[in-house]
């Protein structure tokens, strides 16, 4: 069963999206800043990040820079979850390593298909 | 998979963008303050509230949010700076949001004239004039499929998108033909995995638009060479894929407008700020550290239990040691289970507190005075409940110390005073209670102003010698007002004895002390919870009846000698230098086979708001917790009687309400 890891400092966008992953079958892990994120991630290996931008500690660009720091998460998809009024996070994550994003707001229907669509 | 409910979201949602509107409320009375490391904060905030109600199904809010967002961003990138007016703007648009938010629990429409004239000033405000048509992209459909060419960049990979991943989705459109260009490979040696050194070239017969193709490359755009061209088509190098990335701020804004402009109906431009201070939510949110050590005491519980049990199974006589060390550890662990419960319950003052800064700002404006407001010991946790009846009566102090305390700048600075006045709220504990005090370097209260209208109102007769405690609690007394006219900032109706009688229904007292000149200082006084309450035991005829630790001054026993007949008050006796009245539990609730002699009783001294009165009881029980069961949920409201308790045999023992034992001595001494 693939692992997902859920980045969001909401506490209701977290428990939708750890919810909707939960019940399509993935298992989810939460937290709710970069730096949380960052150390769930060390410990273990997560075959899909899904990462806000905004988030107080360390945002989700931080993150992703971070990630693809460590040796495990070279390859593995990470999405960052962006709002459609800043399309320049979409290029900054990019640029950071981040594999795509997923523009706010998006549906249990549209997550789970973009989630799909990654992991196959 | 099942379709997902979002409404199971929407409290998490609802308590959450009320405490994020918070966190913009005092980040933007800071950032007034010249504190620019808010503005992140308060961006965040009215971003995340933006994105949550979009995803919820709260499109109005989403709206207003991002035009609210958008004005913060400016701030944030140092495109503009705060002035009065903007803060103004920003203050109430948070009360407009939160008023949406209101609306969408009660389900409401969640647009109002309110709402629309206020997105209409920050449209303004932000300079977001004509609508711009958003640029689309070709809408043509290849009849003979599509050509693409694909070379990604060598470091594609290691964005974590597998190309094998796109031809799987291309295939999902039908049809697919792909070709490798591999001159580039190196000698198996020198490969290195993680570079991609490798193009195709991929038919896809397909009648689909560019842009579902389009679509499925978003990603890696930027990071590849890729070439998109229908089959017919021969010159297939010239039609690449360009940024068409359409101006997604004003084309929201458009919509907004029309949104609003739909639902909008006339009405009042703008209603007076309100504050919502005591609203209670049926959640709490409480941090992990509370939940392990719940968690904990409750694994302690578990083993003590099962220690019990195996005693249980084979109880030998040599064993009761065992067995009453056990008691002792199960005794110890359900206090602490208790506590750790009620722990749960607390929150900190904070809460109520950091809403004075709008209110004080405000009101000083609406009055031409300048306050200060310093908050102190905002850590300080109370039980939900209390915490959220206590809004309300804090509020009525607050504007009583704005409207009647604190003098206007000319009238301080003629008394030599800052012309800047202080409001001060602390919150503290002691001995087991909690201290909330509301205190202000103003006039003070002047006691021959309150005198007089105490006589004017019959609430004194003219010749009534008082101590000043006494004239300063006349201002507690049902129907007293000190203000002549009323004003819209106070004169709401309600007067200080509303106060009290809220504060008295939460277990607790409200005092005031003042001095001429120098100011005014309100003291709350609040029991931890109100589950829970640390009682005396007394007996009467063999009932069993609870006296809140509180309440108690000393319990004592009295010979025949010490008590006074008085005709028309009753019985009487000296207590610390004041003739206190006898009242007799057994009378009040007709109990028979009880101690009705003086002397053969226990009198115990209970106080409430400075009044003092004597209870007659047969003999003391002793002291214990009582858990609280409302008797008005069971049976009815008794007068004397806040609740009852279920004692450890499983017999029931009423709860006595001291103040309203007051109230019925003094009633008897007056009738």
């Amino acid at each position: 069963m693939p692992r997902i890891l859920a980045v969001d400092d909401s506490v209701s966008m977290r428990g939708m999206v750890t919810f909707t992953l939960r019940e399509a079958g993935y298992e989810v892990a939460e937290a709710e800043d970069g730096q949380v994120a960052l150390e769930v991630a060390r410990g273990a290996n997560f075959d899909l990040v899904l990462a806000d931008v905004n988030m107080p500690r360390m945002d989700g660009i931080s993150l992703v820079r971070a990630l693809r720091g460590l040796p495990q998460y070279k390859g593995v998809p990470i999405l960052i979850l962006t709002t459609e009024s800043n399309p320049e996070k979409k290029l900054e994550g990019k640029s950071a390593g981040a594999t795509g994003w997923l523009v706010k707001p998006f549906d249990p229907e549209q997550l789970v298909n973009t989630v799909k669509r990654v992991l196959g | 998979m099942a379709k997902v409910d979002l409404a199971r979201f929407h409290a998490t949602f609802f308590a959450e963008s009320l405490e994020g509107l918070d966190v913009m409320e005092q980040g933007l009375l800071a950032l007034e303050e010249g504190d620019r490391e808010q503005v992140h904060d308060i961006f965040r905030a009215a971003h995340s509230i933006k994105g949550g109600a979009g995803t919820f199904g709260f499109p109005e809010i989403a709206s207003f949010t991002h035009v609210l967002e958008s004005l913060l961003d400016d701030l944030r990138e140092g495109k503009r700076d705060i002035d009065t007016e903007l803060t103004e703007l920003l203050l109430r648009s948070v009360d407009v949001v939160r008023n949406m938010i209101a609306r969408a629990q009660t389900g409401e429409p969640l647009i109002d004239s309110d709402s629309d004239s206020l997105l209409h000033e920050l449209e303004v405000y932000h300079g977001i004039s004509a609508p711009v048509e958003s640029v689309g992209t070709s809408a043509a459909v290849s009849s003979g499929g599509w050509q693409i060419v694909f070379r990604p960049h060598p470091q594609m990979l290691s964005g974590g998108n597998d190309p094998l991943r796109l031809f799987r989705e291309l295939q999902g459109l039908g049809p697919l033909q792909v070709e490798v260009e591999a001159e580039h490979l190196p000698a198996l040696a020198s490969l290195d995995p993680e570079t991609c050194v490798i193009g195709w070239r991929l038919q896809l017969d397909a009648q689909v638009r560019r842009e579902q193709i389009e679509a499925i490359f978003e990603w890696v755009e930027g990071e590849c060479e890729l070439v998109i061209a229908p089959v017919a088509s021969a010159d297939t190098e010239s039609a690449t894929v360009t940024d068409t990335q359409p101006n997604s701020d004003l084309a929201a804004a458009t919509a907004i407008k029309q949104v609003l402009t739909m639902q909008a109906e006339p009405g009042p431009v703008r209603a007076a700020p309100t504050v919502a201070l005591g609203e209670s939510s049926r959640s709490i949110r409480v941090s992990i550290d509370k939940v392990d050590q719940l968690l904990d005491t409750v694994s302690e519980l578990v083993i003590t239990q099962s220690m019990l049990n195996q005693l249980g199974e084979d109880l030998a006589e040599s064993r009761l040691e065992v067995l009453r060390e056990g008691l002792a550890q199960l005794e110890h662990n359900t206090r602490e289970l208790q506590e750790c419960v009620m722990n749960i319950r607390m929150l900190p003052i904070s809460t109520v507190f950091h809403r004075f800064q709008r209110l004080v700002r405000d009101l000083g404006h609406q009055l031409d005075k300048q306050v200060r407001l310093d908050l102190h010991g905002s850590e300080t946790e109370l039980d939900k409940t209390v915490l959220e009846r206590i809004g309300d009566p804090l509020v009525h102090l607050v504007r009583n110390a704005l409207d009647h305390g604190i003098e206007s700048p000319a009238q301080r600075r003629a008394a030599g005073k800052p012309e800047v006045g202080c409001l001060r709220l602390e919150a503290f504990h002691r001995g087991g209670m909690i201290v909330i005090e509301v205190s202000d370097d103003g006039s003070g209260l002047h006691h021959e102003a309150i005198m007089s209208k105490a006589v004017e109102r019959g609430l004194i007769g003219p010749d009534d010698q008082l101590s000043d405690t006494e004239i300063a609690d006349l201002i507690f007394r049902p129907g007293f007002s000190t203000a002549s006219v009323a004003t819209d900032v106070s004169g709401r109706g309600v007067g200080m004895d509303v106060v009290r009688r809220n504060v008295q229904a939460l277990g607790g007292t409200v005092t005031v002390d003042s001095v001429v000149g120098q100011g005014t200082r309100f003291v709350i006084t609040l029991p931890l919870t109100l589950a829970i309450i640390d009682g005396l035991t007394g007996i009467v005829g063999g009932e069993h009846y609870i006296f809140p630790l509180v309440s108690i001054i000393e319990s004592l026993q009295l010979q025949a000698k010490q008590v006074n007949q008085v005709p028309g008050q009753g019985e009487l006796f000296r207590f610390r230098g004041e003739y206190i009245p006898i009242l007799r539990l057994h009378n009040l609730f007709a109990c028979s086979d009880a101690v009705t002699s003086i002397a053969q009783g226990i009198v115990v001294v209970v106080e409430s708001d400075g009044r003092h009165v004597g209870v007659l009881i047969d003999h003391l029980a002793g002291q214990q917790q009582a858990v609280i069961k409302s008797l008005d949920n069971h049976y009815r409201r008794v007068e004397g009687v806040s609740g009852a308790t279920i004692l450890g045999d499983g017999s029931v023992a009423l709860i006595l309400d001291v103040p309203g034992l007051i109230r019925l001595a003094q009633r008897k001494t007056a009738a």
